[in-house]
């Protein structure tokens, strides 16, 4: 039976998540509201809906306590958001709740909010991966797949059977007979899996603002590919004028100086490409951020480098253009001369967090 | 359908249960048949969710609010022991995992409670067959929704839920207006209409114009359209301001049959709590002072005296900035009784200016256990402190007034003056905090809007949630609504006409 209280709350839920949703934009352009990040889920904080009466406000209010203190002494902060009940001391400032969301709630959310298409993966439907799934249960197997709490109920259920069991004296012996253990089947899944190769620029003039940026929209890049694919392998470069291969946390923190070549990202792309997807079987996203500033004599071979070695193979790529004090922001301008050609090539200027919204809507909008 | 949570007591406490029930009988206490049923944790919250009644309408406040119990309980932030409804038979739901000195404790304090709806005075009106109307407060409101639309309905309680502390807690105690006229008001009346209507005496002809002379009567006529007038202007409607303002809504508000309904339903239930915050002081003093007594003189054991010493403490605690009803009541309570078995009391003591007399005094009266008993009957909270709170007891219990300062936003401890502290407790209780709102004109500048008045008393309004509130009045009134208030030291008039809020405040007086 379904209690009241379950529905009641789950209607709450709903009305709390469509906080959330009616507020998206805010939550995607400023990253730093979404509160603990788990695997699974992600928390955010939302202010507690309330019914609004009229109420007392702070000003005039006060009451009365017990204890120690002079007169004049403070006893306690007012809140600037609080609802002074009269008895002052009674007031509750704005409560926040947190609302526990699956990343895949928060992706369908995002998916909502800018109307993003659902991806078709590339490749043919033959293209599939075996995976053994421990599904059953059989009589023979090796110990290491024993199943415990199997074996133990069936030694008990003969032991009580034959009247073997003394409930004072509870020792259970199983026998070979007893013993259960896991079984698997090996299943074929359609492969759809995803790369997602981040690459940014990390020279002299691209900021912590910048990087911030380059945050934020990755996290929702991440949370959507995520939901569109049984699993996503990532990939962070770093860049100036050389490229590495970082981890995560290193793609968010370095800061270097110095020059600007890209074309040395693309040469690790293609490497890392070659090295763990062979485009036959991944659906492949490179996302560039970078402030377009580049070495001049360096574009034509960037160019040549993207033609030869990326657009044949990937789903999508995408520049990011972060404005930023110190670049040109030429890079961007050599693109657009290539962008007629290659419909995977997605370019989006992104001026400041406001703008990360739209942007994301740019990269993603295509359904590929 | 009723909730399945019904299981017979275990024997422990049920023999618990009757030995606290005779000890309460014993002392006096005199209660409607209670009911104690176990429940987990998860059971209680819900039933704490819905007030303590086990069918409620569908709403998602009570989602809400079960959602903190839980998450309050499982971070170990808080805690029920018990909860008790008033209805009879009483229901008393007890949490199961509570160890066997508090399940003692916690039946003694709810016979202190059941004594105390059964007898005080200002639950006398509350419907002790509450379980059933509130299931048929249920029934009704998803008849509702079966016909108009989940939605439809939630957003609709929620409009009335913004509105539901405009009852007037009074009510149904006194006879506010009376529906006849009284007989000045006929009189006059019956001067302005005349007899005849003319003001003409009853003359001969030929001696008429002599009795009744033309310019005198026209001069007549005058004055009594001007009266007539006058007379129009005080038909004011309503009469009188009106403290029941969501009764005014129902009455008068163009609204559907089932809105009416629902409107009805809220300001019913809100009747029915509304005892509760007016003695939440003596009500928890009343039943601490309980399981106090009957604990210590006869509960308690030799093993389970720590646990209750750390629980009733724990009860008893006092913050600077929150006042705790089960202390305040409790202490004030035992001071009453010492003061009655003491005699202290009346003309003779009142009037003593010997202190080490009057410190000192004690006429071994003994009145003090009927005293108390008398206070429960006829008290609420207000009466209680206007009553009985004494300098001494001020003193004693270290009480202060604090205030908020607007400079720096903190509140401050304002006064440890008798009298303040008492102004300002009084005040912090009346209406349970809540500002007294008034229907002053249902018909304002003769354009039928509604006007409504906040009764300032010092503390001025959230102005947000008034602005919100004002919005979900507009809701329901459907035409312009305005409160009086004061904003910023200055008397305001906030408005709203069902597309944007205006602020008229007046010159500072």
């Amino acid at each position: 039976m379904v209690r009241r209280i379950d529905r009641d709350q789950q209607r709450f839920d709903k009305i709390i998540k469509g906080k959330v949703r009616q507020q998206l934009r805010k939550y995607i352009n400023h990253g730093e509201m979404i509160g603990r990040k788990g695997r699974e889920t992600v928390s955010i904080p939302v202010p507690n809906i309330e019914i609004p009466h009229f109420q007392h406000g702070e000003k005039g209010s006060g009451g009365v306590g017990q204890g120690e203190g002079e007169v004049g002494e403070a006893i306690g902060r007012g809140k600037s958001d609080g609802d002074g009940q009269g008895e002052a001391g009674n007031d509750r400032g704005q409560h926040i709740r947190e609302v526990e969301l699956s990343l895949e709630e928060l992706a369908d959310m995002l998916g909502e909010a800018l109307e993003l298409p659902r991806i078709e993966p590339k490749g043919d439907d033959q293209l599939t991966s075996e995976k053994d799934r421990y599904t059953s249960i059989r009589p023979t197997g090796p110990d290491s797949l024993r199943h415990f709490k199997r074996t133990y109920k069936r030694a008990l259920r003969r032991m009580m059977a034959t009247d073997n069991y003394d409930p004072r004296d509870p020792v259970i012996i199983p026998t070979k007979d007893d013993e259960r253990f896991r079984s698997w089947k090996t299943v074929s899944e359609p492969h759809t899996n995803a790369a997602v190769i981040y690459m940014m620029d990390v020279s002299g003039s691209m900021t912590d603002i910048q990087k911030e940026i380059v945050r934020t929209e990755s996290f929702w890049i991440d949370t959507w590919l995520k939901r569109q694919y049984n699993g996503i392998e990532r990939r962070y470069i770093v860049h100036d004028a050389v490229a590495h291969e970082v981890d995560e946390d290193t793609f968010y923190r370095t800061r270097e100086s110095g020059g600007t070549r890209i074309s040395s990202a693309y040469r690790a792309t293609d490497q890392i490409i070659k090295r763990d997807f062979p485009p036959s079987m991944w659906n492949i996203y490179c996302f560039q951020f970078s402030d377009g500033d580049n070495w001049g004599e360096d574009n034509s071979e960037c160019i040549e480098n993207l033609k030869q070695n990326i657009f044949p193979i990937c789903n999508l790529f995408c520049y990011g253009q972060v404005k930023s004090p110190y670049g040109s922001g030429d890079f961007i301008k050599e693109l657009r001369k290539v962008e007629e050609e290659y419909d995977n090539l997605i370019l989006s200027e992104i001026d400041d967090k406001e703008a990360i919204y739209g942007s994301i809507k740019t990269f993603l909008g295509t359904g590929k | 359908m009723v909730v399945t949570t019904h299981r017979p007591l275990p024997k422990v406490l049920c023999d618990i249960q009757q030995e606290m029930e005779q000890h309460a009988l014993d002392y006096g206490l005199d209660f409607f048949k209670t009911i104690f049923e176990v429940l987990d944790y998860e059971e209680l919250s819900m039933f704490a969710a819905y007030g303590g009644f086990p069918v409620r309408y569908p709403h998602w406040r009570f989602g809400a609010q079960y959602d903190e119990l839980m998450k309050g309980y499982s971070y170990g932030l808080q805690k029920i022991y018990e909860m008790v409804i008033n209805t009879d038979p009483c229901y008393a739901y007890l949490l199961s995992c509570n160890d066997i000195t508090d399940q003692k404790l916690v039946i003694a304090h709810v016979y202190g409670h059941c004594d105390f709806f059964k007898n005080n005075a200002w639950f006398s009106h509350t419907n002790r067959k509450m379980l059933d109307q509130m299931a048929n407060h249920s029934t009704r409101v998803n008849q509702h929704i079966d016909t108009y639309g989940y939605e439809t309905v939630e957003m609709f309680i929620d409009t009335c839920l913004s509105l539901e502390s405009l009852i007037d807690p009074y009510s149904p105690h006194i006879r506010r207006t009376q529906k006849t006229e009284s007989k000045a008001d006929a009189k006059k009346r019956s001067e302005i209409e005349g007899e005849g209507g003319t003001g003409r005496f009853p003359a001969k002809m030929y001696m008429d114009r002599y009795i009744n002379p033309e310019d005198v009567l026209e001069e007549e006529a005058d004055q009594k359209r001007i009266k007539a007038q006058e007379m129009a202007d005080q038909l004011k409607f309503p009469k009188e301001r009106l403290r029941d303002v969501l009764h005014f809504l129902i009455q008068y508000a163009p609204l559907e049959d089932w809105q009416r309904d629902v409107l009805s339903i809220i300001r019913d239930e809100a009747y029915y709590f509304a005892p509760q915050g007016q003695t939440k002081i003596m009500n928890e003093g009343w039943a601490s002072y309980w399981h106090s007594t009957i604990m210590t003189k006869h509960g308690l054991t030799d093993q389970g005296l720590i646990n209750y010493a750390d629980h009733h403490s724990g009860t008893m605690a006092t913050s600077p900035n929150r006042l705790n009803p089960y202390k305040l009541g409790i202490e004030l309570l035992k001071d009453i009784e010492e003061r009655w078995d003491k005699g202290q009391f009346g003309p003779e003591y009142e009037n003593c200016s010997d202190m080490f007399a009057k410190e000192h005094w004690d006429k071994d009266l003994g009145l003090g256990r009927e005293k108390i008993f008398e206070v429960r009957r006829i008290h609420n909270d207000i009466t209680f402190i206007d009553t009985f709170l004494t300098p001494e007891f001020c003193y004693k219990n270290q009480m202060f007034s604090f205030a908020f300062n607007d400079s720096n936003r903190t509140y401050e401890i304002q006064s440890r003056e008798f009298q303040q502290v008492k102004q300002q407790l009084l005040n912090s209780l009346s209406n349970h905090g809540r500002p007294a709102i008034y229907v002053q004109d249902g018909n304002y500048k003769n354009r039928g809007e509604l006007y409504l008045e906040h009764e300032y008393l010092g503390v001025e309004l959230k102005l947000d949630y008034a602005q919100d509130t004002l919005v979900n009045l507009h809701h329901i009134w459907k035409r312009p609504v305005n409160i009086e208030t004061v904003v910023d030291d200055r008397p305001t008039i906030l408005s709203y006409d069902g597309k944007k809020h205006s602020t008229d405040s007046k010159e500072k007086q």
